[in-house]
């Protein structure tokens, strides 16, 4: 009987959550996609039917076009340069040298730090101005002999966007090495010792050893960083404010419907970002799911 | 033992609850006065109506102008208000953000919960009208000008910018004009240049100065290129067809558009590489520090150009861009009556003391900007401002597209794209077919 009791009291205590998040989550994704398939552009709602004609127009829209190329340009360049300077930083200080602590915390502060923040301070950094105005990085390396490396950053025609890679690089790339370096740590010291015993050089021991282990993070952390990449939004206008050869798809819903009130297209971009995030994260909480029951 | 239970799990619920209503709470804080009292109106005597019933009369007035002179320029205008109505309570309900950009967004949240403020700032022109208007949301201001004699005191050709149908909905506070090119003096001196006054002794002028290795024309950031987009729309087609684009009876695909638009490209082929990394006031402070010949801004600038100490006439000089001379392009802020404001009286009060002789020279002296009205004290404003004012009042005015004027918000939005995608790929073509498909879309082309 009481085991009953305690079912009702465990039901109670998370209805209203589930209410809430019913509402305030699911409800207003069904919302948003049907406003998808509406009609309404301007100041009052306007429930129309229009259907997938609107997903159809957006994707014949070259702007639109223009964001899916710079989101994959991003995510490629930020997903592998994050995960391979984490795992080089991860191994260094696997090495068990003097002053890890403190390498560790100098690689993970940039982390602490706001997209905003660093999206101000890297715009000072990549400063394409040039002759007398020249600043930033662009005179650091006029002053030091590296004239080759001077370039325009992100105002480059086309690959603007690899440069705002670099600065999200930068930012999580220490946060990729914290998660190396835990997953390092957690193979038993008697496999690498028992490796050595065998005669495996140390490449050998990380190729063939540690890097299968560290497979699982490996698929967490791209999650993290694909989910962050698909959703980045407030880095750019922090370095380039609106300007549509670094357009993503977060901005030009922004754009187009607080600046345009094209409600419909708004929320097309915004129900696309959503199925393409989920393609992301759902076969990962289903794996996490599947593995937790077998624990 | 069960009801302890069952109390903590109340409990429990009731704070979580709690908890799910707080996270919605924001946008209710934004709004500073008015709880729940949508329906009953003020006259029902409800014990509810809340706050101060010392002062039975307020008007709440929406904008963006929370610092700098635009801030320094309202308050100095409440005190006129206050003065003239000390029985009405101002509340200013200004929300922080450039531009207005967060500010139109509560707006529209709170005009679509059906709670609008009795007044609020836009953009005179197609910004309102093309939103607000075409919502149902404002109510024309025909009888407000007319007993207070503002027919005769504003420019003819201004009033059917700010009208819909030969109804007029905002009373414009502040002027600015779009089509001024500063130059360096000093510049153009020393490289024998004079200042130019149509398109092709601007471009003469601007071989003249990039074979001298300076910036011939100072650019910014993508919406700083719209501005001088339609600058160079204007010189090129002059002002019948220029205001023809926006009324549908200038044809978008025509070859005139065609030139217009290759003259627009061939100026930015003289421009500085670092234009998408510059904000406006970068761009104009090349001209003043003298790494740029010409810049095409708002007179706004002219207050930039004050605050970094410059002298008029000496450091920076100023003309019509090249071809518009006659011609004021213009672009106002502007306060609306509200459809169903909750107090439409002090909305009214509000409005007089926004188109008055008083406010408007309270107000523009503290922004920088010329008065809307054409009979203030010219002693009031710097030389600048002066000359802005003469040619206010003796020009033919045309509308800013950047800022408001001639096209409603869906409209600009979409000739916004139109130019970043020209910028990022230019190809004329494209361009002009995705302007007069934006004219479809939007405008009033079929």
């Amino acid at each position: 009987m009481i085991k009953n009791k305690d079912k009702y009291v465990a039901i109670a205590l998370v209805t209203p959550s589930i209410i809430a998040v019913g509402i305030f989550v699911y409800g207003f994704i069904a919302w948003s996609v049907r406003v998808s398939l509406s009609a309404w552009k301007g100041l009052l709602p306007d429930y129309t039917w229009a259907g997938f004609q609107n997903y159809l127009n957006l994707f014949a829209d070259p702007r639109f076009h223009i964001d899916i190329r710079n989101t994959l340009v991003f995510t490629i360049i930020f997903v592998f340069g994050s995960l391979i300077l984490g795992l080089f930083m991860a191994i260094l200080l696997d090495q068990g040298l003097p002053g890890e602590n403190f390498f560790r915390n100098l690689f993970l502060f940039p982390m602490a730090i706001s997209f905003i923040v660093t999206g101000v301070v890297w715009r000072w950094l990549m400063n394409p101005a040039e002759g007398s105005r020249m600043s930033g990085l662009n005179l650091l390396f006029d002053k030091i002999g590296l004239d080759f490396l001077i370039n325009q950053w992100y105002t480059t025609p086309k690959w603007g966007m690899a440069a705002i890679a670099l600065t999200a690089i930068w930012q999580m790339s220490g946060y990729m090495m914290a998660l190396y370096l835990a997953g390092l740590r957690s193979v038993p010291e008697e496999i690498r010792e028992a490796a050595r015993v065998d005669g495996a050089t140390e490449l050998q021991i990380y190729s063939r050893i540690m890097l299968p282990y560290l497979q699982p993070v490996t698929l967490s952390a791209m999650i993290i960083l694909g989910h962050i990449s698909l959703k980045v939004f407030d880095l750019i206008i922090a370095v380039a404010g609106k300007q549509l050869a670094l357009d993503v798809p977060a901005i030009y819903m922004w754009q187009t419907t607080f600046d345009g009130l094209f409600y419909w297209r708004g929320a097309a971009i915004g129900t696309l970002l959503l199925l393409s995030v989920s393609v992301l994260i759902i076969p990962y909480l289903i794996y996490t799911l599947r593995t937790e029951t077998e624990l | 033992m069960f009801s302890k239970k069952a109390l903590f799990a109340l409990f429990t619920s009731l704070l979580m609850l709690s908890m799910a209503l707080s996270a919605c709470g924001p946008t209710a804080t934004q709004a500073p006065v008015v709880p729940e009292k949508t329906e009953a109106p003020e006259a029902t005597e409800a014990p509810e109506a809340t706050e101060a019933p010392a002062a039975a009369q307020e008007v709440e007035v929406f904008s963006w102008w929370t610092g700098g002179g635009e801030a320094a320029g309202l308050d100095a205008m409440i005190v006129v208000f206050n003065g003239m109505y000390p029985d009405i309570d101002f509340i200013n309900s200004a929300v922080a953000g450039g531009a207005g950009t967060n500010a139109r967004a509560v707006l529209a949240t709170r005009l679509q919960a059906g709670d609008p403020p009795d007044s609020w700032q836009g953009h005179a022109g197609q910004e309102l009208i093309g939103t607000y208007v075409a919502g149902n949301q404002l109510e024309p201001l025909n009888d407000l000008y007319e007993a207070n004699g503002w027919l005769d005191v504003m420019p003819e050709t201004l009033i059917p910018l700010i009208s819909d149908n030969s109804n007029i909905y905002s009373v414009p506070v502040n002027i600015h004009r779009a089509n001024v090119l500063w130059y360096n003096p000093a510049i153009l001196e020393a490289n024998g240049v004079e200042v130019p006054t149509d398109l092709d002794s601007w471009f003469a002028a601007m071989d003249t100065l990039q074979a001298a290795d300076v910036i011939p024309l100072a650019l910014g950031e993508q919406w700083t290129q719209m501005h001088l987009l339609e600058t160079v729309l204007l010189s090129s087609l002059g002002n019948d067809a220029y205001n023809g684009l926006w009324d549908g009876s200038t044809d978008w695909s025509s070859p005139e558009v065609t030139a217009a638009l290759e003259d627009f490209q061939k100026v930015l082929t003289y421009t500085n590489a670092d234009a998408a990394s510059l904000s406006w006031q970068d761009a104009a402070q090349l001209v003043v520090d003298g790494d740029a010949a010409f810049n095409v801004m708002g007179d706004w600038a002219e207050g930039f150009f004050r605050e970094l100490g410059k002298e008029p006439e000496v450091d920076y000089g100023w003309a019509a861009v090249p071809g518009t001379e006659g011609t004021f392009q213009f672009l106002s802020d502007s306060f609306v009556l509200a459809a169903g404001a909750p107090h439409p009286d002090s909305a009214v009060a509000w409005l007089t003391v926004a188109g008055s002789k008083e406010g408007q020279e309270a107000f523009n002296p503290v922004k920088g900007s010329i008065c809307a009205r054409t009979d203030c004290d010219p002693a009031l404003f710097g030389v600048y401002l002066q000359s802005a004012m003469d040619d206010w009042s003796s020009n033919v005015v045309v509308g800013s597209l950047t800022h408001g004027v001639v096209a409603n918000d869906s409209w600009k939005s979409s000739i916004d794209t139109a130019l970043g995608l020209f910028l990022a790929d230019p190809n004329i073509e494209n361009f002009q077919s995705a302007l007069v498909a934006a004219c479809v879309e939007s405008g009033p082309c079929k």
